[in-house]
């Protein structure tokens, strides 16, 4: 992922400042959109972030997504908690999780990374399930809130703004350095003595931390709440798919891809409504054919010839 | 308002109008799985009840709306049991679509997710598939949701009526087995039934969940076995129903009174286990030979080719006929007008006469019975022709 | 404890035939197939769909998705993956391509299956108790571990043993160096991925008879492949089957002696803990 530039940071800002006024001039439907937009453009950021730098892909969105939406169920309906309590205990929880994880997949790498995230996502969510089922006692986890889809754009919006900055200051930093070389190549990184463990830990917990906190901020959306919805590995899946889309090797790949991509989901929901999952499958082989590096990789190929016209 | 009188007024205004011929259009939004877990129970229960009622309905020249005729023009979108997706899909309809009705959706969560949004733009929601506890909270913050297939604990205590009776009968003792599927579902069902049957008295000797999704039942099976226990219950649903009976009939489970909740009614149960699972206890049940029951189950393999199940199906049929009386009945498609009239009026259903009190109807089958090839109700709610309960005599 | 070895080891033909064809179409021609699953469902609608159709043993089905699945995924191999394959400049851009190409695969793989039947499938075949040294099973269990084993053993044979089976482990070792030595990586890809999907569909075939799926469980056989090989090693097919085994094992073994609520959980624990202290799996090279 390339470091980020003072033209990206403020194009990106101006975009998402922008952004604020959305759900003062469009309606319920296309507002809801925007919603799942953002809660889309935010994970894949924050997994971009990661993955981006060091080329691993990680399937454990889900898991984190999961622990924020869970927690927030769990202690609002069973423990009477408020809202902004348990996201900041959700953030915290995510947080410990991911550091948790980057630990144990430091030796890990390729296929062999990605299938361990997947299978520890798939393992919590069963570790839950299992914990609701004996300890809990819980007759269902109703997350009955004010909160209305404006309120939850905004702070989506706020996260994926967060989101962001954290990446745009690490890509700049000496650890966006080490990172680079890391994912270039990691035996080189180590053996001009950068931590690469440290780096990918911290890292791998900014994932965790907003993944968790995304999953918060989407509970009192679906109102009720359980492990095999909050935990479903689909996210994790649409996550990547999105972050590929649009291309990992800039941050702001995401918003260029999750955007355009939504468009024609809704296009084909209102043209193909009964048949609407093969049509999306369609869709997906031929975005796949057609954008070999993502839209980013398109965008770039554009640049790239419009420089060439202009010299 | 009776189904005859609305097949008369619209037979006189037929005839006023000088040909049967429907004018305006009422569009009718529903969403549900295709695909995804959900989708297997969707495809039985839900959907081909929305086409049977629609194609019904507009057969007969469609709705009288205040003198006028209008046709139902339904649009569907599948969910993908996702609540995300689902969630969008509902604004869709109410905001883009711009739908003047809509059929409630299939599940519990997904009905507490849309509440807010249909609540907001006024549609009344007459839930069937929903089961929950908090019918009260839920009603008082969304006055549009109406619940029509029972609470958690009305599911739970016609299996604990059960178990009592046949306990006092002597045919069981004290101990059951009992099992759950670990999905929301079976969670809340069993955590439920452990206070119940402990007031009962009842001991659950073999008290354990399975993830959703096991393909390998024969452990559970065993264990329930080897606790001796005369009584198996389980919180199932679609393909672990299926498996556990499976399970059962290798293991030659010795019982006289097995249960497992959902698809138990469906007709692939009876076809793929035909006499080895007669005497089965199932969630729901229905009178099959009340004739309106009979009638709406004829039509239904008639124009949707497919055989209703044998709970669940006539429920969502009834709520489909409520919405209709209440449109005609309120005589106009302003939303607030017909859910006031819902709430104020009762309904001439294929499950009889309903009428809600606090959103809520009180009449449904919570326990039906395999009996030679006919899933008869044996335990419910102001529902008329419960058969006996029979104890399961061996899996052959 | 019978019970456990006995139940266990059937499971372990469940989740053989489930990974199998996975293992040859990553290990060799390197596709991330994540509609494994989807064409693991196929195979079970053909059972579903000609048992209560035209009362045809799903025995029957079987010989026929040979030719069939085999054909198929060779068709989808050459027209959807071939170009993905040949403009990918490294092995992690093929990676990421065949993951998209392959996602929107399983779509439309599920929207085509539920225009065919959209509920479960749920039909029974061989669903008579059989006695195995003292412990209770069903007759399609065992008749499926008998055919997983039976392939497993005619896999590891052909690839050890004849001419074209060394030049595919020559391909899963690295398409540059067999690419050298004069095999036509192309087309023992295009070989492995249909064996490999054959394998799956009849595997599907063959767990429907005693596992009610329906169109959408797809991705439950896929994650669960992915498992096994990743924790087997790529490219080994005695990885696979030895992962197949320790899960069966395992999950029995929680089910029975421990919560059966914790079957899943311990599988993917125990995934955990071998990757953990080998991470290229049981029988991967290991990576630089």
């Amino acid at each position: 992922m390339k470091k980020g530039t003072h033209l990206e940071l403020t194009i990106v800002l101006c975009v998402l400042a922008a952004s604020i006024f959305w759900p003062l001039v469009v309606n319920g439907y296309w507002l809801g959109i925007g919603v799942d937009a953002m809660m889309y453009i935010a994970l894949a950021t924050s997994w971009v972030l990661f993955s981006g730098p060091t080329h691993y892909i990680s399937l454990a969105s889900a898991a984190f997504f999961g622990v924020g939406g869970f927690a927030v169920g769990l202690g609002m309906s069973d423990y009477d908690m408020s809202f902004w309590s348990m996201l900041i205990i959700s953030a915290v929880a995510g947080t410990l999780l991911a550091a948790l994880v980057g630990v144990a997949t430091l030796r890990l790498s390729g296929v062999y990374f990605v299938i361990f995230t997947l299978g520890l996502a798939e393992m919590i969510r069963n570790l839950v399930s299992w914990v609701q089922n004996n300890f809990l006692g819980s007759r269902g986890l109703y997350v009955l809130t004010d909160f209305n889809d404006q309120h939850l754009f905004w702070m989506l919006l706020l996260t994926t703004a967060t989101i962001y900055i954290t990446g745009w200051l690490i890509s700049r930093s000496r650890l966006g350095f080490a990172l680079r070389i890391i994912g270039g190549d990691e035996t080189v990184a180590k053996h001009v003595g950068i931590n690469t463990a440290f780096a990918k830990i911290i890292l791998f917990t900014t994932t965790g931390l907003f993944g968790a906190i995304v999953g918060a901020i989407i509970a009192p959306r679906w109102s009720y709440i359980e492990p095999n919805q909050v935990f479903s590995p689909q996210l994790s899946f649409f996550v990547v798919i999105m972050a590929l889309l649009g291309g990992s090797g800039r941050l702001w790949g995401p918003i260029v891809g999750v955007v355009p991509f939504l468009l024609i989901w809704n296009w084909v929901d209102a043209n193909f409504p009964s048949q609407s999952i093969l049509v999306l499958g369609l869709a997906f082989l031929l975005i796949v054919y057609f954008l070999p590096r993502g839209v980013l990789g398109r965008l770039e190929d554009l640049y790239v010839k419009l420089k060439k016209r202009i010299i | 308002m009776r189904l005859s009188s609305v097949l008369a007024l619209v037979a006189a205004g037929a005839l006023s109008a000088g040909v049967a011929l429907a004018d305006g259009v009422i569009k009718l939004g529903a969403i549900a799985p295709k695909t995804g877990p959900l989708a297997g129970g969707a495809v039985v229960t839900q959907w081909p009840n929305v086409k049977l009622w629609v194609e019904q309905v507009n057969s007969r020249g469609g709705l009288n709306v205040g003198g006028e005729m209008m046709s139902i023009e339904l649009i569907e979108y599948d969910d993908k049991t996702n609540p995300g997706e689902h969630i969008k899909l509902a604004q869709r309809l109410a905001t883009q679509d711009k739908v003047d009705f809509i059929v409630a959706p299939y599940g519990t969560g997904f009905n507490i997710a849309t509440a807010p949004i249909y609540g907001k733009y006024d549609y009344p929601m007459i839930a069937v598939s929903a089961i929950t506890d908090k019918m009260d909270e839920l009603t008082a913050r969304y006055p549009n949701l109406f619940f029509t297939l029972g609470t958690t604990t009305a599911f739970v205590d016609g299996v604990k009526e059960i178990l009592v009776e046949q306990r006092a009968a002597g045919e069981i003792g004290n101990e059951v087995a009992m099992v759950n599927v670990a999905d929301a579902f079976g969670i809340e069902l069993a955590d439920r039934a452990r206070e119940l049957f402990a007031e009962e008295g009842f001991e659950i000797v073999y008290d354990k969940s399975y993830p959703l999704g096991t393909p390998d039942l024969s452990p559970v099976m065993k264990g329930a076995k080897d606790s001796g226990a005369k009584a198996f219950v389980a919180w199932s649903y679609p393909p672990d129903s299926f498996g556990l009976a499976e399970q059962a009939i290798i293991e030659n489970l010795d019982v006289n009174v097995y249960y497992s909740a959902v698809a138990t009614s469906f007709p692939a149960f009876g076809n793929a286990y035909g006499s080895k699972i007669n005497n089965v206890l199932g969630a729901g049940g229905t009178n099959v030979d009340d004739p309106k029951i009979a009638e709406y189950r004829k039509a239904h393999e008639e124009v949707t080719g497919a055989v209703p199940d044998y709970w669940a199906s006539a429920n969502t049929y009834a709520a489909l006929q409520i919405l209709e009386q209440a449109i005609v009945g309120a005589g106009t498609l302003d939303r607030k007008v017909v859910t006031q009239y819902i709430k104020d009026n009762s309904f001439d259903t294929v499950m009889g006469d309903l009428s809600f009190k606090n959103n809520f109807s009180n009449t449904f089958w919570s326990v039906g019975q395999w009996q030679d090839g006919v899933f008869r109700g044996v335990k419910g709610s102001n529902v008329d022709g419960a058969a006996k309960v029979r104890l399961k005599d061996g899996w052959k | 404890m019978l019970d456990i070895l006995v139940s266990g080891l059937l499971l372990s033909g469940t989740y053989a035939l489930v990974a199998m064809g996975l293992n040859l179409q990553y290990g060799v021609a390197k596709i991330m197939n994540l509609a494994n699953g989807e064409v693991l469902v196929l195979g079970a609608l053909a059972s579903f769909w000609l048992f209560t159709t035209q009362n045809l043993s799903p025995l029957i089905t079987v010989l026929i998705l040979v030719p069939l699945s085999f054909i198929g995924n060779w068709l989808i191999y050459k027209f959807l993956m071939l170009p993905l394959v040949r403009r990918s400049k490294s092995k992690g851009a093929l990676e990421v391509d065949s993951i998209l190409s392959t996602f929107g695969m399983s779509f439309i793989i599920i929207g085509i299956m539920v225009s065919i039947e959209g509920g479960f499938f749920a039909y029974k075949y061989l669903s008579h108790p059989i006695e195995i040294i003292g412990s209770t099973t069903s007759v399609n269990r065992l008749m499926a571990f008998v055919l997983a084993s039976i392939i497993a053993l005619m896999l590891y044979v052909w690839l050890n043993v004849s001419r074209q089976g060394m030049a595919v482990r020559a391909v899963s070792v690295s398409n540059e160096a067999a690419g050298l030595v004069g095999i036509n990586v192309v087309a023992v890809s295009g070989l492995a991925f249909a064996i490999g999907g054959m394998v799956t569909a009849i595997g599907g075939a063959l767990i429907s008879t005693f596992i009610t799926l329906d169109a959408s469980i797809g991705v439950v056989y896929t994650m669960k492949a992915l498992i096994i090989v990743i924790m087997g090693g790529v490219g080994d097919i005695r990885g696979s089957v030895i992962a197949a085994v320790i899960l069966g094992v395992v999950e029995t073994a929680v089910a029975t002696l421990v919560d059966p609520g914790l079957t899943l959980a311990s599988a993917y624990f125990i995934f955990i803990c071998v990757l953990l202290l080998r991470p290229q799996g049981l029988f991967g090279r290991p990576t630089s």
